[in-house]
Order: C-alpha cells, then structure tokens, then sequence
C-alpha cells in the first residue's frame, strides 16, 4: 500500500503545488489537500478538504483517511493570509496546536514536515553572521510572523518528544521569492522607488521557490529528522538588490520607518513590510552546510540566481542597467550601443 | 625576537594626484581635441579637431562648447565633453584608460554587479575606495613606519592580535590598510555589538570585511583561511585616559585564544605605537554615556570644543610591528577548553606586546617625530 500524504494549505500557490507534485508519485496512494478557501489553481488528482485545522475535524481526517505523512505548510506571515496579524497567529499557532494535537492521536502517522522560516532567528546587531540550525535567536521575536514562527516550531519540538516514533523534519526556509509568488517582499522590490533603514544595509538570503518546493519533496520523501537551513548559496545586500532592479532606494531613518510606513501603505504608495523591518535593517544569514550534508539538498538557484529570476518579472526601474551602461558609453565618448570593456 | 626589517612607506612608485604633472587648461583643450577620434558622438570634437592655436581655445572654450544639441535633438549640457575637460584635469595624460576604468566600476556599483562573502564584504569597494581613502592618512599624515609584516602568513589562516587606542578605532584601519598594501590580505575586523548597532558605522564595517567579535564568526572566518584582526582590549583599551597611555589593559577573557586554540592557526601579535595620541583623551562624561548607551563621552583638548576641527587627529609618528606568530597547532584537540592554558597563552600575547610597545616608544623618540 502506497502513502497518504496531508498537506496543509493548499490554497496558496507553494500549498497547492507542493500537494499536485506529490501526488504525481507513484509510491503515494492519495494526497489530501486541507485548507479553508478553495484552491485558486488545479490540484488535479489531490482531493481538497475545507476545514480549519483550528478544528478538531482535522483529526477525523488524519485517523479517518490512515495519514501517514502530514506537510504543514500552513505557517504564513499576514501578508500572505491577508488579513491581520492577529488572525494569521490564530491561524498559525492554533491551527498548529489542533494539528498536532490530532497528529498525537493518529496512530498511523510516521512524519510531520513543518515547513518553517528563517525568520525564527530573528533579526539584531548582535547576531552572528551565519546561524546554524543549533543557534538560538540573540533577540527573540517579540511579535509578528517571526513569533509566531517561533511558537510553532516550539510546539513542533514537543510533539517531536511525545511521538519519538514520528520522523519529525523542520525546514527553516529563507526569504522565498521568484517569478510566480507574490509576498510582501516581492511586493516592496516591485515599487518604483524601495524604502531602505538609513544607515544599515542588511544581508539577504533567498530561498527561490523551485527549491521550496523541491526541499520539502525531500524531505517528504526522505527520512531526515531535524531542523535544516534551507538557503540558496550565497548574499545580497539590500542595497545591491535594489541596484540590481534599478531602482532609486529611499532611506528613512529607523524612528520614521514606521510612521512612514503606514503613512505609505494608507496613501497605497509603498508597503514597507513590517514583519521585516529588522530583516531589512540588520539583515541576516543562515548557514547551509546541514542542508547539503545531511538533507542531501542541494539548491537549483544561488541566492543571486533567485534574486536575478524574481527581477526579470519586474519591469526595470529608472536605473536600469541598460540605461546605466549607455549613460557610461556616453562619457567614455563611444556610442551609446557599443559595448564598453571592463 | 629576530629584528625586524624596516619597509618604507610612501614610495610605491605610483605618483598621487596632485603630485604629477599640472596640466593647464589650454592644454586640457589640445588633447581633447586630438586624444579623441570617435566622431560618432556629437559635441565639440568636430570643430575642435581642426588644429586651432590652442591659445584662442582657453580655459573658457570647453564651457562654451559644453552646450550643444545633441544627436537626437536634445540642447542641453554636454556632459560627455565636460567630463572629458573634468578628466584630463583629474587623471593627466593616460584619462581615456582611467576614466574608462572608472566609469565601468561605477556602472558596476550602480548595477549592483558585484559579490560580497557572507559576511557582507564588499572587497572591491574595499580596495578601490576604502583603503584609497585611508592611505594619505597612513602615509603622509601619521608616516606609518612598519616592521615584521613577514610575520603574516601568505595564504593560511591567523589571527592578529592587537592592541587599542586612540579614542576613535583609528588603529584598527590603519592597521587593515597595512596589511592590504604589505601583505596583500584583507584584514578581516572583528567588533563589538555597538559597531553593528550604530547606523553608517556598521554598514561600512561589515561592508570593510569585520564582523561582530563572537566566537561563532572568529572561527567561521579562521576556518574559511580568513586573516582575522582582534582587538581584545576593547572599549577599555580604546577610551582609556591619556595618563593610561601604552599600557594594556585586560584582554577580555581570552575569547580569542580559545578561537586560534579550535581552529589551529597561529596568533600573530600586533603593537601599534602612535594610535594613543592622535585624540588624547583627558576627561569623559560617564552619566551622558549611559544616558545614549555608548561605553565613553570623549573630551579631548580639542573635542568638541573645536567642533568638527577636533576631529582632525593630531599628526603623530606611527610603527606598527607583526610579532613573530605564536603556534596553537601544537596543543592537543580539547585545549580550547582548558582554561589555564587559555589564560597562560592570553598572558604570553599580552607580554609580547607590552614590551613591543616599550621597546617600539624608545625607538620613536619624540611623538611628533
């Protein structure tokens, strides 16, 4: 008998994808889709259930259909819910609770995957420069997706010690962008001008979402318990990003940042993300040696690769590289089309 | 301890701006009418490339021709033609080369072309900008003289210990642009908590190659083959009282010991003399400091009373000097975690430059020398 495997969220588009892979193989003979609003896109041959997973229903489904592996992917900042903060952390950690609460009673099931983030690390000046996945946050999130994060994966943790028979994996995935996903970070770097913090430049790690998407397969197909960093190689400053897309950074200072920011996201000029506000102030990286050596994944996209295929999706800014290098033809006296050397 | 041999400063063969040859405009005009023959670009080449006496093309004949209609239609100020008259000025003879490199690393700024490690160092910035900023300093202002810089490995990793003063983290730069331009290694910094707190100070150490002093990062870079630099005196070192001047003061807990001792590379002492007096420091106000969270309020005969012209450091003579490099790869594995062999080891690098020190004033003489 092949595997029944339950994913969580599938209505949003890595869900929801996630859930169609899976069910193209042959050793899995089912693949249940849970969420509260119907999918936006074809699951094929996953068969959708509405319900909350703050419902204690969700357990009659897991013991119901013999679950053997349950994905939860369902751990979302508020922007990618959209509604507010308090409601994403019902739905995060509650939703968890009952979750894994009715994962305690199932006696058939052999792996959880919690697909996390690395925002459980947090964001400060004393953080060091790559966290491995036994380094705890020097700042400890006090609120928003990060806490939340944080939270679930700490109920993940205690589950792990009541059910030591489940293969429990923890996928700390970094900031997901690409072409197709729109979270509030693809969001910020699509504005024509980028808000930055005045007189920080943070360092970013972006996980592309192919890799998302392929990591989780991993671990879904192989046994890895653990928590696992899962980051394409290599940094990107804030600053070089947004030279990357052409776009003119507008620095604020910190104490404005907020006031600003909601100032712009009233006016629907710019969404400065609150959630990472410290992200984009001090940054942060991850380190993914266990990934590669342990989990065995090795990432399609480095962090530049990522960056640079979320930027063909955006039209380029007023700096673009086009006009920056026919700007330099210019000076040096050639023609504006030739290409310069060097 | 094998005398070490004196490297001069300053004469690298490299002409300064400023200290080649002037160019007077007239001339600029001349060389800008034959040096460029592209005549795809419209501007002031065309009539320029007629021989003309170069005395009726003066200094006011670029401005004239600066504006002009371009090529596709526009009227406007020719900035090719002005940044041509600009570069002559600036670069002399060789501009075209120049300023085509010029321009392809601001293009490569502007673009965003360029890799930082992981830690956020930015090496070309670093190289070009940083250090090009820094080197009149080192040479012409404080006329570092260096010794012992065979004491830095060529490719491994190490770990230089040093000794700090001066108010202002001037010893730490210099240090760096010592070692970049003797050594040819990018000295890798490690700072304290508040350098990453503060804004602009952090962006541009992380971006200069340091990172926060913990020992997570110090053997994450020793381990990659980095050259770490590390100030173990700290902030006590650094904002000591001017009557404190050239001595040590404690080498916090010998973190960094522990961090050569598990990743086996060898510490390489560091004295710096002259760092002590370019801001002497005669009085602090401690209730501001805790009031804004920095560790001391420097007062120094000049600072702030001069405002901005206090931050002028006073000119006095450097030497650094690279003690022979102390091996930790003969301890066994678990040494790290011995504490009287870490703490026996933190007093040997400790001694070795307290002496180096005493023995390095004695040979300097006068500060202002």
């Amino acid at each position: 008998m092949g595997r029944v495997i339950l994913v969580t969220g599938v209505s949003g588009y890595l869900g929801g994808s996630l859930a169609r892979d899976l069910a193209t193989d042959p050793d899995v003979d089912q693949v249940i889709g849970v969420d509260l609003v119907p999918p936006r896109q074809d699951l094929g041959p996953v068969r959708f259930v509405p319900a909350d997973i703050r419902n204690p229903v969700i357990a009659k489904v897991i013991v119901g259909e013999d679950v053997d592996t349950v994905v939860h992917a369902d751990v979302l900042p508020a922007s990618g819910r959209g509604g507010s903060a308090s409601s994403a952390k019902e739905t995060n950690v509650i939703g968890t609770m009952q979750l894994l609460a009715a994962c305690q009673k199932a006696p058939g099931l052999r792996k959880l995957v919690l697909r996390s983030s690395t925002e459980v690390y947090g964001a400060s000046p004393r953080d060091p420069a790559m966290f491995t996945e036994d380094m705890s946050p020097k700042e400890v999130p006090r609120a928003g997706f990060a806490r939340d994060a944080l939270e679930v994966e700490g109920y993940v943790r205690g589950f792990a010690r009541r059910r030591p028979d489940v293969v429990v994996t923890v996928l700390r995935q970094a900031t997901l962008i690409g072409p197709t996903v729109d979270t509030a970070i693809t969001r910020y770097f699509a504005y024509p001008a980028v808000p930055t913090v005045l007189g920080f430049d943070a360092r970013l790690q972006f996980c592309h979402e192919q890799d998302v998407l392929g990591s989780l397969r991993v671990a879904v197909a192989d046994d890895v318990p653990g928590s696992f960093n899962i980051a394409g190689r290599g940094i990107l400053m804030l600053s070089q990003a947004i030279r990357r897309l052409g776009r003119p950074p507008v620095p604020l200072p910190s104490f404005a940042i907020a006031g600003v920011g909601s100032l712009l996201r009233s006016a629907r000029l710019v969404d400065f993300p609150s959630d990472l506000t410290a992200l984009l102030t001090y940054g942060r990286g991850v380190d993914t040696t266990r990934m590669r050596e342990v989990l065995g994944f090795h990432p399609a996209f480095s962090t530049e690769e990522a960056f640079a295929d979320f930027a063909r999706t955006v039209l380029p800014g007023a700096l673009s590289r086009e006009r920056v290098a026919r700007a330099e033809n210019r000076l040096r006296g050639l023609h504006p089309e030739e290409i310069g050397h060097g | 301890m094998a005398e070490a041999e004196i490297i001069p400063l300053g004469a690298r063969g490299r002409p300064g701006r400023g200290s080649g040859r002037r160019t007077t405009p007239s001339a600029a005009a001349r060389s800008l009418a034959s040096g460029v023959p592209k005549p795809r670009i419209s501007g002031p080449r065309g009539p320029s490339a007629s021989p003309e006496p170069a005395a009726q093309r003066d200094s006011a004949a670029p401005a004239d021709e600066l504006f002009v209609t371009g090529r596709h239609g526009e009227v406007g100020f020719d900035v090719a033609a002005a940044l041509a008259w600009a570069a002559q000025e600036v670069f002399g003879d060789d501009w075209e080369k120049s300023l085509a490199e010029v321009l392809a690393f601001v293009r490569r700024r502007l673009t965003g072309e360029y890799t930082v490690d992981e830690f956020g160092f930015d090496a070309e910035l670093t190289s070009q900008l940083t250090m090009a900023v820094l080197r009149p300093l080192a040479e012409r202002w404080f006329r570092i003289d260096v010794r012992g810089i065979e004491n830095i490995p060529a490719g491994s990793g190490a770990l230089v210990v040093s000794n700090h003063s001066g108010t202002l983290p001037m010893d730490a730069l210099m240090t760096s642009l010592v070692v970049h331009d003797h050594a040819h290694r990018h000295l890798r910094m490690l700072g304290a908590d508040l350098v990453f707190r503060l804004p602009f100070v952090g962006e541009m150490a992380r971006r200069s190659g340091a990172t926060l002093a913990c020992s997570e990062d110090a053997e994450r870079m020793l381990d990659q083959g980095e050259l770490v630099g590390v100030w173990p005196e700290g902030f006590k070192g650094i904002g000591k009282p001017f009557s404190q001047r050239y001595t040590l003061q404690r080498f916090g807990r010998g973190g960094f010991v522990s961090a050569a001792l598990r990743t086996k590379v060898p510490i390489v002492p560091c004295s710096v003399v002259g760092a002590e007096e370019i801001y002497p420091l005669v009085g602090n106000i401690p209730s501001l400091a805790r009031l804004l969270g920095v560790p001391y309020i420097p007062i120094t005969p000049f600072l702030p009373w001069l405002g901005p012209l206090g931050m002028i450091p006073l000119p006095s003579k450097w030497l650094i000097e690279f003690g022979e490099p102390i091996r930790t790869d003969t301890y066994a594995d678990g040494a790290a975690d011995e504490p009287m062999l870490v703490f026996n080891l933190t007093d040997q690098v400790r001694e070795t430059i307290q002496q180096t020190l005493h023995a390095l004033l004695i040979r300097r003489g006068s500060v202002f020398s």
